[in-house]
């Protein structure tokens, strides 16, 4: 399969791709990892005119925690991400996420921020993030935004991200004590996007109930979900068995699946529910240090 | 566009459209036919070569972002005649029945031990399953990887 032709951009510099991306309109695609982008100019479901390649753009990619976060740059490759010490001991929802992203070839290349760019509801990052609560660094030509993850997502394959910016980095609340998440998903074979998933995120009080709860699902709506109904449930409650049934019940009741080759609407929703339950569950394990 | 590339530690240069993929211009620009296609959709891992030491399906990538890069394929294995430890184990183990993803297995193999060199079985399949065999050989080809991983202990190359 051959893509549609196009013309090929290398910026060098942030300054020069944004300058770039505001010329170019809507004819552009930035181009990072490739791993979606390229698959669907095969298929022709999108033929851009332009292709930005940012992949020489220095200091765009790395993980380190600064300033009270986690800070992950845009083009850091999932294989970089699951080859991380930092993440693997302090951030277990991200080391979950990070494995189960398509297969180790397609890591290799694929970015964290292409991941959320390209705003698939299928995509396993987004869930994550808006579990964990990270915000997104944008850069455009008037200069650089704070978006937090909440509103980043707009629309299926859309976000707040404007023609001319380009997602320069994740930053997530850093990793404190009792803190613990997971991610739990369902797929048909290694490199298939999720029946559904779950992110689950737990902040403990030393009184053993949650501070902080943070759920996101995937592929099950047009859009990534964030389930605020069952996370203001658990908050603030001791999660035990009661707690995290309600949990994942008002999970459940937040997706919107559709009938696909993957199963039917009712059997995601009745998947979100008991993934939901079984995240938490792992995520309060972490939390406590039991595993 | 121009490009130039090292492939198998040896340059070349080509002209070529920015939408030209990478497994196109490795087969019919420079004839190295030994990387195979196999779905063209990034699910079967036939066309995976090393592109700055790892290992990506070259249907994925567009000819234009190995400029400048270095590559290995399959043909870079054997060198002055010696068949590489993970082909001699691939042929010892009958780790091939059509041969037609072994290209891919081999190319993958051959990063994933350079980064585990004593992997566990659970590794291995862990490594290779971004890597399609239809004949579903994979018994075999697990152990194809356990041989050059043990050849490569006791100092094969």
């Amino acid at each position: 399969m051959i893509p549609a032709a196009f013309e090929y951009h290398t910026p060098g510099s942030i300054k020069e791709a944004t300058a770039l991306l505001a010329r170019l309109g809507e004819d552009a695609k930035v181009l990072s990892g490739g791993q979606s982008l390229i698959p669907l100019m095969k298929l022709r479901l999108s033929s851009p005119r332009h292709v930005v390649d940012i992949n020489g753009i220095e200091g765009l990619d790395g993980v380190r925690e600064a300033d009270g976060f986690l800070r992950i740059g845009a083009l850091t490759r999932e294989s970089d991400l699951e080859a991380s010490d930092l993440v693997r001991t302090r951030y277990p929802l991200l080391y979950d996420t990070c494995k189960v992203i398509a297969d180790p070839l397609v890591r290799n290349l694929a970015t964290v921020g292409g991941n959320l760019a390209h705003a698939d509801p299928a995509n396993d990052h987004p869930a994550t993030m808006l579990a964990l609560g990270a915000e997104v660094i944008a850069v455009g030509t008037k200069g650089e935004r704070k978006i937090p993850i909440g509103s980043f997502f707009t629309g299926p394959f859309a976000t707040a991200l404007s023609p001319d910016e380009i997602l320069v980095e994740i930053r997530i609340p850093a990793s404190t004590a009792r803190s613990g998440g997971a991610y739990l998903k369902l797929e048909r074979k290694v490199g298939d996007f999720a029946t559904a998933a779950v992110a689950a995120h737990v902040v403990l009080s030393a009184g053993g109930t949650c501070d902080q709860v943070g759920i996101g699902l995937t592929n099950v709506g047009l859009t990534p979900i964030k389930a605020t109904q069952a996370e203001a449930a658990l908050k603030g409650k001791r999660p035990d068995a009661a707690a995290i049934k309600q949990a994942s019940e008002l999970a459940a009741a937040a997706a919107q699946p559709s009938d696909d080759l993957r199963g039917s609407a009712e059997y995601k929703k009745d998947l979100v529910r008991v993934l939901t339950a079984r995240a938490l569950r792992r995520a309060v394990e972490r939390a406590e240090g039991r595993k | 566009m121009r490009i130039q590339l090292s492939v198998n530690g040896e340059k070349h240069e080509a002209d070529v459209e920015p939408r030209l993929l990478l497994v196109h211009l490795l087969r019919e620009n420079l004839r190295l036919t030994g990387t195979h296609i196999g779905c063209d959709t990034t699910h079967c891992g036939a066309c995976t070569v090393l592109l700055e030491g790892r290992a990506v399906k070259s249907c994925t990538v567009f000819a234009v972002q190995a400029n400048g890069k270095q590559l290995m394929t399959v043909e870079g294995l054997e060198q002055n005649g010696n068949l590489h430890p993970l082909q001699a184990g691939f042929m010892a183990e009958h780790g091939l029945q059509c041969g037609y993803c072994t290209p891919g297995m081999l190319m993958t193999s051959y990063a994933f031990l350079q980064k585990n060199p004593k992997p566990s079985e659970d590794d291995i399949r862990w490594a290779i399953s971004g890597n399609l065999c239809r004949c579903t050989g994979y018994v075999n080809i697990v152990k194809a990887v356990q041989h050059a991983a043990a050849a490569l202990a006791q100092g094969g190359k």
